[in-house]
This record gives structure tokens, C-alpha cells and sequence, in this order.
């Protein structure tokens, strides 16, 4: 391609209060249309806004989670414009002093870590949801209007211009999303809305300085769909531009099932919105101290993490990434390192066999002791249990959160490894298998397995599988 | 003597001391409103049902017993841009004709737990946006001291029926002098407490950083009673003022020795009726007389400070008011698209002066004239304020007229939006500042109108104010209280 790919995000996040940015109303979601609403969310003449502490909390830890700077003053701007999901006719947002300036993440792409800074973090309210009748937003008969959304607490997070490709752009709003989970800031839930991504996407011949014409992109519902979404619009865009056209600035609507972005409106002639401060809003000033309290109250966030997993535990890069991808599952491994000393194995259970059996029986890890993990494997280490029978008991216990040392006594579980006990059993299966003997004697490799398999059945699975072998090969 | 002739405080005490019922003192208003009220049309809804509800609920409480509030039983009229729950609130608009709010405002919360009585929801100009109550979409309200001429606005309706003796007390809003001017062309009190004294939550907005509750009575000892209850915090309202609400009506005799008053020299005197700038003149030497301080204080910014009103009120107007767009409450034209139905539904559900309002705001606030309008506006605010601070260093109160001339007839200033804005030029600066000013009867024009004096304080000193008013009222008594209504037979026994 004869072209650079530029692409900077604007992504909205819910945040994680019980109650609305102004009002108390409800913010869960799912509800019946229009219940979680009061005289202020509807914007009611006369109603007026109240700041809801937890919505600036969570707001500051976020932006903190960010590396963003943390403004000891800012304030709350109306930016008006006409929308039926919009109940006053504007939105209570942050214009020139917003929140928190500044930022960046840290992100793994394909060609090693990058550096993506962030403009800007700020505060605002969401605003209500439009049912349309039909399919589509295009030619819908009526619509209908949900206002129970309408004035949830909505972090705005800008990015600098500084992705390049769709595959970027997912790449960065996953762990986005990683760190904002860490900070307790929003569940993030990007089918459900809680976590929204629209893209300014420019192209610019190869070595040029200059910013090409832009189209945003909007309604992406999956980080798959980003990558998409925006690699469709990189392709048009090309297209368009290498047949000599012109890349006109639009915003363009993701089609799900077209696979296809689809102009919505031309942007020239830009809205004006009219900003100007909020009257019914006094400025927010904050202490340094309180924003120093919320930096000490946030965990340890991935990046950091990652490193000190593979240096503390000596884990591989992978596997330090799959377990700080969620943070119960990170803090579940270090629970459950204090009481087994061998981490990586530790490691390869909690991302194979413990997050499999999680996905089985739809838990949580957070529902399970970490110390049960550490006792089964030491089981298995002793060579108490073998490991199928580790495995069955992994399963039982994440289902009923059973102690595996309990299930072992209680079922008589316990592997036979002793030769005395195990004798008169390989004697009894191979005076009742001489074919299988025969067999094997002849060079049927395959014979031997299946006397193990006998052995194993006669023991209910518990025979210790080595010393198994060796007295097998041993009388045989 | 009427009990609609009697004052809050006086009804209070008759209340009481059981010389008197709630019922019969709410009766007595509402036979008045009935009597007058076709010809003056202050009300633009009256609930005479809910009223008499309420006072026979605090006549059998009082036999009970129980512990009332000292205004339980006075009745109250209630300015119709203050919302009230279940009672259609209309801001004299069509847009809001039939609009029935689910809520009411924190005042209104106030006067019902108090017990008192309310009698209906008095007229204004469309969203509080005028000076005379012409801009009313239903009717306008006339003058009970002359039927050709307004009542000054916006809360006209407010001051006409406490003028008229149809409510001892209102509820009114000042945005910019909405209560003080009519108050001062109706010879009633008028009270503007200190932006964020009196919770604004449930007044339907017009332009919020200079919208305050206040109140009209017959005189200052009313204006404390009704304050006490109306003042203070209000957790629902991010800018109303947290702090200790006084007594306003303990120790209201005042001494003026050593209280330094500041006379107020305008920058420009043209459009005063002369008699006004001498009314204010023998306000002076009578406080002089009386043992306080009287110089002059030049506010050279009051020219700029009107200029800069008429941007940041609209400004913020043609924010608050998008809301009224046809979708979730109040009047809707419909149409073929939702462009169409916005269009239809504010082109019909406004009137011209509301319109110009919003024009002028969104012009202010637009890319390209923010900083040139609205940015500039804001900074001639700073100044006015600072101008205010640097004044209350040298004076304890400052001294001027509440309208620069006498009420004016009807339709006289609708063609001139301009003309009509200068009749607030008394009052916007206080607006401006933020801080408490009061409207008091000043004396007769030789024209038989009203005249109206404004004392101004520093933020918070409301006790001043009002212990000036009850100075001034002393002076004042053998000027006739009440106006004549002609079209009353026997409309001689109104005065006193």
C-alpha cells in the first residue's frame, strides 16, 4: 500500500456506580424501558443536577490507571444540540478544562510494545437510546425513545492519531479494557454498551507529514468488529484514493451483517455545538490528597504485573499475560503460588485445565479457594492421586468447591503404588489375558496398554501408573 | 377590616391565638381573588379547592393541638414557573400549557409542610422573559393602580395580588429585576435574596446563573417570616449555599448610627422620570437625618452591565429552553420527521419574545462570536462584581430606585424591545453580583403611581435589607397602603 493508516480512537465507557451522574436513579441495565428515570435524568423544567462522588472516584482512578494527569481544577461545559435521546437538549460534558490531560498505554502489537498516547479523559453523561422501528436507522417509520441510560456516568477517553491499522486498534482497546477492569472503573461490557469505540481514520501518501481528509466510524459492538470495521474503511478509503478521488470527512455506521461501513451524514459544515460552562454546576476542584488516596487504592495494573509475574515466579511472557488478563485470575495464581512452590505448573493448570472447567460450569474464579488448587496438586506431586483422578477432582471441585483432600479419604481415592498390592492384580488380569500376553511377546507394543487399562479398571483408576509398567514388563 | 386586607405577620398571629380560622382567612382570599381578579388577571390557574383542603387540615391539626409552623394557614400565591406537583405549571407559555409536573419544587415542598394554603399559580411573561407581564401567552395582567398601565414583570402576577389584597404573600423569580420592578410599580415588597439563599430546584429555568426565588408581601416583617422559611441548603441545588439561615425577623428595629449607605450615581440617568431621582434624594436625607453615614457610589459599569445581561441571559435561556422540543412532555405540533416536529413544535409553542431571546443567546454562544459575546459578557460581569465588592468596602448598603420611572400603560413598550429592556436597568447589576436587593415602597408620583426605593447588601446580608425596609415603612405610613379599584361598587372601602 502506497499509503500510511491513521487512526485515533474516541472511547466511551459506563462507569460502575449504582446510581446515575446526577440523580439517583438505577443504572442497571436491561430494565423496562423508561423505569429507571426521575424528574433529572428526563431533564423536567426546573430539575437540576447533583454530582454523584462515586462517578468522580471511579472517573479519577481511571484516568490514574491511565498515566493521565489529574487536573486540580476542572469544569463541566453544556454542549447543545437537538436529539430526541438527548432529555435537556444538551449534554453535560467537559469541554476546555477536562479531568485529566494527557496519558498513555502500553501496548504489544505485532512488532513489539508501543507506546499510544492519549489527548485527553473526561467526564459526561450518557444519553437515552433510540429504538427504531424496522431494521435500520435509515427510513425507520418511528422510533421510540429509552431514557434509562440517560445520564449514566460516561468516561470519555481520546487517543492521540497514533494507531495504524485495525488489528492496532484492538490490539489497544483490549488491554484498554484489561487496565480499566483493574481499576474498578466499568465492567466494560462492549455488547451491552458499557464499552464504545467510534475511530477518526485517515489515510496519508507514505512520508507525508500532512493529516489526510478523516471518516469516523461508529456503532462498532466487538473488539472483532473494530478490527473490521476499520480495516474495511482503510481498504474504501484506498480505493478511493488511489483511483484519484477524494476522501470526503462523513461519519460512516458499521454494518454488522454487510460486513461494510455506510455513510450517515457528511461532516462538513460541522456541528456547533455552543459550548459554554454549566451554570448549574460549580467547578470541580479536588485535593491533591484525595487524588493521591485513589492512586493508593488502585491494585497493580497489568503492565506492572506482567513483569513482576515472570520475574517473581518465572513465568514465560504468554503465560504471564494469560493470567494477568483478568485480574481474579492473576490474584487466584499468587493466592494459590503461597502455598505450592512449583509456579509454572501451577501456572499451566490455572490456563488449561482450572480455566476450562470454569468455562464447564459457568464460575467464576473468584467463587474458588486458591488453596484447594495448591492441596490438589501437591496431592498429585506426592503421588497420592494420579492425574486423571486429579482432574476429576479439579472438575468436582470447582462445581461444588469440595476439599480435594476430603474427596480423596472419603472415596478411598488414594493411588496404589505399592508392589505388594499391586502384584496379585497384574497376576490375576494376566492369567485372564493370555492372548493380550501372547501378543506382546510377539511385539504388539499395543498389548501392553491394554493390560495397563485392565489393571487400571481393576483398581478403579488408582494404580499408580509407573510402578504399574514395571511390574507389567517385569511378569510379562 | 377584611382579613384580606391584613397583613401575613397579622394573620399569623390571629391564627394563633384562634381569633381566626384557616378557612375563613383562605376564604376571605379567594372571595377577593373572585371580586377582582376578572378584571386584573393575575392568576393564571387558581386551585380554591386544594386551598381550603389544606387550611381545614391545619384548623384540625391546630384543634389537635399540634405544633404549626407560624404561616400555617396564611395562604400563598405561587408564580407559575415554579413547579408544582400535580398542578399544570405553564411558565405562561404554550409550549407548557397543559404541562403537569410529577414534582415539586424545594420551596413548594417547604410551603406545604408549613400548611400553607395555595390559592392558584400567578401570570408572568412567557418564561420570566419581560418587564410587564405582556408577554404572558394567555392575557396580560393590569396595574390595580391603573388599569391602562402594567404591572411591571415578570412576576406582574405576583405583585398585583398581594397589591390587590388577593394573597398576602408570593412566591416570585428575578432574573433580572423580575421581582424588584414590580414590585416597585405596584407598591409592594419585593425580595431578592443572595443568589443561592433560596433553592432553585423546581424553577423552570430561564437563565440559571441568575434565576433566584424570592418573595412579594406587603412589607418587610412578612418578607422575614416567609424567608425563614424558604432560605437555606438545599442538597437537590449544586448552587444554593450551605450555612445557618438566621431568625430574619428577630431584632428588625433598626439603628442607624454609623451605617454607612451608599447612594447610587448611574452612569447614565436618561429614561429617569425625575421624580424618581428625587424620590431616591429624600430617601437619603431622611436616613441622614436618622443618625447614618450617606455618600455617593458611582457603579460607572451599569451601562455595560445591561449589555452584558441581555447576552448571558439569553445565552443560557437558549440552552434551557431546547428541552421544550415535543418529544416528552408538553405541547407537540407533530410532523412528517423529527427535524419537522422540532421545527413545528417551537415555531408555534413560543411567542416573539421568548424567540428573540433564544435567537440572540444562540448567536452569542456560536463558533466565531463566543469570545467577542458571551466570553466578553462574562468578563464585564467580573467586573461589575468586583465594582460591587470594591463599594461594599466603603458602605454597609447601597441606596437607589427600583424602576426608573413609574408604571407604564399598556402596550407602550412592545414594539421597542430595547426601551423595554432599560426598565431594568436598576436591577441587573445587583443580578449580576449575586446579591440581595429588596424593592420598597418609595412614595407617590404626582401621577398617583407607585414609586419604589432598592436597597442592596452584601451577599447574605438579607437582615440588613430588611431591617432598612421596616426603617423606611415608619416613614411611609400616611401614604395610601392599598389601591383603589373603581370597578368595585363601593371600591371606597378599599382604602384605609
Amino acid at each position: 500500500m502506497n499509503y500510511d493508516v491513521v487512526i485515533g480512537l474516541e472511547i466511551h465507557v459506563e462507569l460502575l456506580t449504582a446510581s446515575k451522574l446526577f440523580c439517583g436513579c438505577s443504572t442497571a441495565f436491561g430494565r423496562e424501558p423508561n423505569s429507571n428515570c426521575c424528574p433529572v435524568c428526563l431533564g423536567l423544567p426546573g430539575s437540576l443536577p447533583v454530582f454523584n462522588r462515586r462517578a468522580i472516584e471511579l472517573a479519577l482512578k481511571a484516568a490514574l490507571a491511565l498515566n493521565s494527569e489529574v487536573q486540580l481544577q476542572s469544569r463541566f461545559d453544556r454542549k447543545n444540540y437537538f436529539y430526541p435521546d438527548l432529555p435537556k437538549a444538551y449534554q453535560v460534558s467537559q469541554y476546555d478544562q477536562p479531568l485529566a490531560r494527557g496519558g498513555y498505554l502500553e501496548v504489544e502489537f505485532e512488532d513489539g510494545i508501543h507506546r499510544v498516547h492519549l489527548e485527553r479523559v473526561h467526564l459526561e453523561e450518557e444519553a437515552g437510546k433510540l429504538i427504531h422501528a424496522g431494521d435500520s436507522i435509515i427510513g425507520a417509520g418511528h422510533s421510540l425513545v429509552d431514557y434509562n441510560r440517560a445520564g449514566i456516568p460516561l468516561l470519555e477517553i481520546v487517543t492521540a492519531p497514533e494507531l495504524h491499522s485495525g488489528r492496532e486498534a484492538r490490539y489497544f482497546l483490549e488491554d484498554l479494557r484489561t487496565v480499566l477492569l483493574y481499576s474498578g472503573s466499568s465492567d466494560c461490557k462492549m455488547e451491552e454498551g458499557s464499552l464504545r469505540c467510534d475511530a477518526n481514520i485517515s489515510l496519508r501518501p507514505k512520508g507525508s507529514r500532512e493529516l489526510g481528509t478523516k471518516a469516523e466510524v461508529k456503532n462498532m459492538n466487538s473488539f472483532r468488529s473494530v478490527e473490521l470495521a476499520l480495516d474495511y474503511e482503510v481498504g474504501r478509503q484506498e480505493r478511493v484514493l488511489s483511483e484519484g478521488g477524494k476522501v470526503i470527512q462523513e461519519t460512516c455506521h458499521w454494518d454488522e451483517e454487510k460486513k461494510q461501513t455506510i455513510a450517515l451524514r457528511s461532516k462538513e459544515g460541522s456541528s456547533d455545538y455552543r459550548y459554554f460552562p454549566e451554570p448549574d454546576l460549580l467547578p470541580l476542584v479536588l485535593e491533591s490528597s484525595f487524588i493521591e488516596e485513589l492512586s493508593r487504592q488502585l491494585p497493580e495494573l497489568p503492565a506492572r504485573r506482567r513483569e513482576r509475574l515472570q520475574e517473581q515466579y518465572g513465568l514465560e511472557k504468554e503465560e504471564a499475560f494469560l493470567l494477568t488478563a483478568n485480574r481474579d485470575l492473576g490474584d487466584f495464581f499468587e493466592e494459590a503460588a503461597k502455598e505450592y512452590p512449583d509456579y509454572r505448573h501451577l501456572a499451566k493448570w490455572v490456563q488449561g485445565d482450572l480455566l476450562y472447567q470454569l468455562r464447564e460450569s459457568l464460575k467464576k474464579v473468584d467463587e474458588l479457594e486458591p488453596g484447594l488448587l495448591a492441596d490438589l496438586l501437591l496431592l498429585l506431586d506426592e503421588g497420592k492421586i494420579n492425574r486423571p483422578v486429579a482432574k476429576e477432582l479439579l472438575a468436582e471441585m470447582v462445581k461444588t468447591g469440595a476439599d480435594p483432600k476430603e474427596m480423596v479419604k472419603d472415596r478411598g481415592l488414594e493411588q496404589i503404588s505399592g508392589r505388594d498390592t499391586l502384584l496379585p492384580v497384574v497376576e490375576k488380569v494376566i492369567a485372564e489375558n493370555p492372548e493380550a500376553v501372547e501378543n506382546y511377546r510377539r511385539g504388539k507394543k499395543k498389548a501392553l496398554a491394554f493390560l495397563v487399562g485392565r489393571v487400571m479398571a481393576e483398581t478403579q483408576g488408582r494404580a499408580d501408573p509407573a510402578e504399574l509398567n514395571r511390574i507389567l514388563q517385569e511378569k510379562i | 377590616m377584611n382579613l384580606y386586607e391584613k397583613t401575613a405577620s397579622e394573620l399569623s398571629r390571629m391564627l394563633q391565638s384562634r381569633e381566626v380560622s384557616a378557612v375563613e382567612v383562605t376564604t376571605s382570599f379567594l372571595e377577593r381573588i373572585d371580586q377582582v381578579d376578572p378584571h386584573l388577571k393575575a392568576f393564571i390557574t387558581r386551585t380554591a379547592e386544594q386551598a381550603l383542603d389544606t387550611a381545614g387540615r391545619i384548623d384540625y391539626f391546630r384543634q389537635q393541638g399540634e405544633q404549626l409552623h407560624p404561616l400555617a394557614g396564611v395562604p400563598v400565591a405561587v408564580k407559575d414557573n415554579i413547579s408544582t406537583m400535580d398542578l399544570r405549571t405553564t411558565c405562561a407559555s404554550l409550549i407548557l400549557k397543559d404541562y403537569i409536573p410529577p414534582f415539586d419544587a424545594t420551596v413548594i415542598t417547604a410551603l406545604k409542610s408549613a400548611g400553607m394554603p395555595i390559592l392558584g399559580k400567578t401570570n408572568l411573561d412567557e418564561f420570566a422573559m419581560g418587564s410587564s407581564t405582556e408577554n404572558s401567552a394567555f392575557f396580560p395582567t393590569r396595574n390595580p393602580w391603573n388599569l391602562d398601565r402594567v404591572p411591571g414583570g415578570s412576576s406582574g402576577g405576583s405583585a398585583v395580588a398581594v397589591a390587590a389584597g388577593m394573597a398576602p404573600l408570593a412566591l416570585g423569580s428575578d432574573t433580572g429585576g423580575s421581582i424588584r420592578q414590580p414590585a416597585s410599580l405596584c407598591r409592594v415588597t419585593g425580595l431578592r435574596p443572595t443568589y443561592g439563599r433560596v433553592s432553585r430546584y423546581g424553577l423552570v429555568a430561564f437563565a440559571s446563573s441568575l434565576d433566584q426565588i424570592g418573595i412579594i408581601s406587603m412589607n418587610a416583617l412578612d418578607s422575614a417570616l416567609f424567608l425563614n422559611l424558604i432560605a437555606g441548603y438545599d442538597p437537590l441545588d449544586s448552587t444554593s449555599l450551605p450555612g445557618e439561615v438566621p431568625d430574619y425577623t428577630a431584632g428588625l428595629e433598626p439603628g442607624l448610627e454609623k451605617l454607612r449607605v451608599g447612594v447610587i450615581r448611574y452612569g447614565s440617568t436618561e429614561g429617569f422620570d425625575p421624580e424618581v431621582t428625587e424620590m431616591v434624594q429624600k430617601a437619603a436625607s431622611l436616613l441622614e437625618k436618622s443618625g447614618a453615614n450617606v455618600g455617593e457610589v458611582s457603579l460607572p459599569l451599569t451601562d455595560y452591565g445591561l449589555s452584558a445581561y441581555y447576552l448571558i441571559a439569553p445565552a443560557e435561556a437558549s440552552s434551557n429552553l431546547g428541552r421544550y422540543d415535543g418529544v416528552r412532555y408538553g405541547f407537540c405540533a407533530g410532523g412528517d420527521s423529527i427535524e419537522e416536529m422540532f421545527n413545528r413544535t417551537r415555531g408555534k409553542g413560543f411567542g416573539p419574545e421568548v424567540k428573540r431571546r433564544i435567537m440572540i443567546g444562540t448567536y452569542a454562544l456560536s463558533a466565531g462570536y463566543y469570545d467577542a459575546y458571551y466570553l466578553k459578557a462574562m468578563k464585564v460581569r467580573t467586573l461589575v462584581r468586583r465594582s460591587y465588592e470594591e463599594a461594599f468596602k466603603k458602605y454597609d448598603l447601597l441606596l437607589g430606585a427600583a424602576s426608573p420611572t413609574p408604571a407604564f400603560k399598556l402596550g407602550e413598550k412592545t414594539g421597542d424591545p430595547l426601551q423595554m429592556y432599560l426598565s431594568d436597568v436598576c436591577n441587573i447589576t445587583d443580578s449580576l453580583a449575586g446579591v440581595p436587593s429588596l424593592a420598597l415602597p418609595g412614595g407617590a408620583h404626582t401621577s398617583g403611581l407607585p414609586l419604589g426605593l432598592q436597597l442592596t447588601a452584601p451577599p447574605l446580608r438579607e437582615k440588613l435589607l430588611l431591617q432598612m425596609a421596616c426603617f423606611f415603612e415608619k416613614y411611609s405610613e400616611q401614604a395610601p397602603r392599598r389601591p383603589v379599584l373603581d370597578f368595585i361598587e363601593g371600591g371606597s372601602s378599599d382604602e384605609l
